[in-house]
């Protein structure tokens, strides 16, 4: 078992303090992705499980065993770094054996471990070559090959992709996502890019500000978000906030006509703002005589993003399918999905449930 | 110079370059190369004239051309081979002292300390101090047997003063020039020290290494270029130290700290025969450069890529 406990974590620089702690269970064999905006922690975070950086206070536990003050080489953890960090003078065969050569184990066993991540991650015909001869794909391939050749309990992933060019980076997810059926091992990634930690998590830990936001599957996530910056930060393009007023049993959209929307939830007492958050795909647009203006119009083939200015001069992005996007500067009259919205309390920002 | 061509071919042979401007490039940089060749042409073919000639300054106009004498004179002459082994000794003990040292001052001073950076510039200090007067100072202040610090010292500890400049005259003189070449060396192995990407060490810590696996497998590795530069630099010029000679010791007792240059330097100004001593100077160039040429076949290709 090689599950990831942290308990009341916390990171301090001097007086302040990055992290505040962080209370988070990652399963066995889970892939848990942090994600967040930058200078959310979440590098920080990963980096003290890895021990690069010191836990101020609070505690660690890697399979059970408190690791807090353990030296990143005894934990059990491997990482792939955002610039690969490869070795530049050894050869790619030398970059993967090298954490087992410095632990001391045979020559023979080394030559086997690298061989058989180099076959996993296809590298064979590279491994006499130095990480200069190589492409970004592979030397991030190589990079995750130092980590798998270790055999560690739990693989750490500190934004791998992000020095990739867009198709690479789809295909290196596809890879990562594979690596980790095949392996099973316990992963943790960090990334902000939310398709990322959409696509590949089981779990999703979303930080801001040294806080833990919300932890969940993904879809939990986009289904059920818990307050406004969640549902923000989950789901591209991102839910549309406008604001709206508290009435008796509904709430009163002024982008959009001034509209009743019926709710069951606890509302706040009347005429209170609300935010009420839609997302893209949960509007349609009819041509009107009035209503939104169209903004312009990005066409991706098989949708379309229409960016909208509604009267209250909020804007807004509509999801729209098919080849006629309407003309900008034209009127649409937008209607949400009336079981689609999200309502947010305006002041904390926490969902109305 | 390999180096320095490859740069010229690319900049002239580019997309841009077409006959005309790099004919105009050529025109451009002419006067610059002219003015160097004549620099470097007109002392050297001076040299090698005079040394076909027995031309002694005691002598003046009996200068008479006599072949090869003052080679087969400067060549044969038991002073010249201690003050070859003298010489390698010299640069090989000052690269040396400053290359080990410079590592570990680099690698010390690469730590966060408080008054980092006036530390670092008084490391730096000794470079500026001209080599006459940082001999005067260390033979006078530090290694006289009488009055020096290191005589102090040993009298303190109950022991007899050394005479350095006596007893150990190479010695005490490649300590001098090495105390004024360790700053430079801590320089530039000091920025490249701090051009080491951390990931790769933290990436290295991760796999298990300690500090000293880290410093022989990432750290040296990173650092061999710059290594290079420091012995190509320091060996052109250690090659021709001479001040330190002159003030400290004046090639001796006997010939114990005579290099080539002051050898040629007793040869011309202190015997007067300057035929003997150009003889020795253009020995002194061919020495160089095979030096020179071995240099940059063993390490000169850390440099390229």
């Amino acid at each position: 078992m090689s599950g990831v406990t942290l308990t009341k974590a916390v990171k301090k620089y001097g007086d302040l303090e990055v992290v505040h702690g962080v209370d988070l269970t990652v399963e066995h064999g889970e892939f848990c992705v942090f994600v967040g905006p930058s200078g959310c922690g979440k590098s920080t975070l990963l980096r003290m499980i890895a021990g690069l950086e010191e836990t101020t206070d609070g505690q660690i536990a890697i399979g059970g065993r408190d690791v807090t003050a353990v030296d990143p080489a005894d934990r059990g953890v491997a990482m792939v770094f955002q610039t690969y960090a490869l070795y530049p003078h050894m050869t790619v065969e030398e970059n993967m054996g090298f954490g087992l050569k410095m632990n001391g184990h045979p020559k023979a066993e080394i030559e086997a471990k690298v061989s058989e991540a180099s076959r996993i991650l296809k590298l064979d015909q590279y491994l006499k070559r130095k990480p200069k001869a190589l492409s970004g794909g592979q030397r991030q391939r190589v990079s995750i090959g130092r980590a798998i050749v270790r055999g560690p309990e739990v693989f750490l992933f500190d934004e791998p992709l992000s020095n990739l060019d867009a198709e690479l980076r789809v295909d290196m997810r596809v890879e990562i996502a594979r690596l980790h059926k095949d392996i099973g091992a316990t992963m943790i990634y960090v990334t902000h890019d939310q398709v990322e930690a959409m696509t590949l998590a089981d779990k999703i830990v979303v930080l801001r500000a040294g806080h833990i936001e919300q932890v969940g599957s993904p879809m939990e996530l986009y289904a059920n978000p818990d307050n406004k910056f969640v549902a923000g930060f989950i789901g591209s393009p991102s839910m549309n906030f406008v604001e709206g007023l508290a009435s008796s049993g509904a709430v009163v959209v002024p982008a959009f006509g001034n509209k009743a929307f019926k709710t069951d939830l606890a509302l706040p007492s009347e005429g209170t703002p609300v935010t009420v958050g839609v997302r893209p795909q949960d509007i349609s647009i009819a041509p009107a005589e009035s209503g939104a203006e169209v903004d312009l119009t990005e066409q991706l083939g098989g949708v379309a993003y229409t960016y909208l200015i509604c009267p209250t001069g909020e804007r807004i992005v509509v999801e729209t399918k098919g080849v006629e996007a309407p003309a900008s500067g034209s009127q649409v009259w937008p209607s949400p999905a009336e079981d689609a919205l999200f309502l947010f309390d305006a002041e904390t920002e926490k969902r109305l449930r | 110079m390999a180096d320095r061509s490859r740069f010229f071919r690319s900049e002239l042979a580019g997309p841009m370059a077409t006959a005309h401007s790099r004919a105009a490039a050529r025109f451009m940089i002419s006067p610059a190369v002219l003015l160097l060749l004549g620099w470097m042409i007109v002392p050297l073919s001076m040299t090698v004239y005079f040394s076909f000639l027995s031309y002694n300054l005691l002598m003046p106009g009996m200068e008479e051309f006599i072949g090869f004498t003052n080679y087969e004179f400067f060549l044969t002459d038991p002073a010249f081979f201690e003050a070859l082994t003298n010489t390698i000794l010299l640069v090989v003990g000052v690269l040396f002292i400053t290359i080990v040292g410079g590592t570990a001052l680099a690698l010390l001073l690469d730590q966060p300390f408080w008054g980092q950076g006036i530390v670092r510039i008084l490391v730096i200090a000794p470079f500026f101090v001209m080599p006459t007067v940082s001999a005067l100072v260390w033979k006078n202040m530090f290694m006289n047997p009488v009055n020096g610090l290191f005589a102090h010292m040993a009298k303190g500890m109950g022991l007899e003063p050394f005479d350095f400049l006596a007893h150990a005259p190479l010695f005490s003189i490649i300590l001098i020039v090495a105390w004024q070449w360790l700053p430079f060396a801590t320089l530039i192995l000091l920025t490249a020290l701090q051009s080491l990407d951390q990931e790769q060490l933290e990436a290295s810590e991760m796999d298990g290494a300690n500090f000293g696996s880290r410093f022989i497998y990432i750290v040296l590795p990173h650092m061999s270029r710059a290594i290079t530069v420091v012995i190509l630099i320091q060996t052109i010029f250690l090659l021709s130290v001479f001040a330190e000679i002159l003030v400290t010791t004046n090639g001796g007792p006997g010939y114990a700290s005579t290099n080539i240059t002051y050898l040629v330097y007793a040869q011309s100004l202190l015997q007067f025969d300057v035929g003997g001593g150009s003889a020795g100077g253009i020995i002194a160039v061919i020495l160089a450069n095979i030096v020179a040429i071995f240099l940059m076949r063993m390490i000169g290709k850390n440099l390229e890529a």
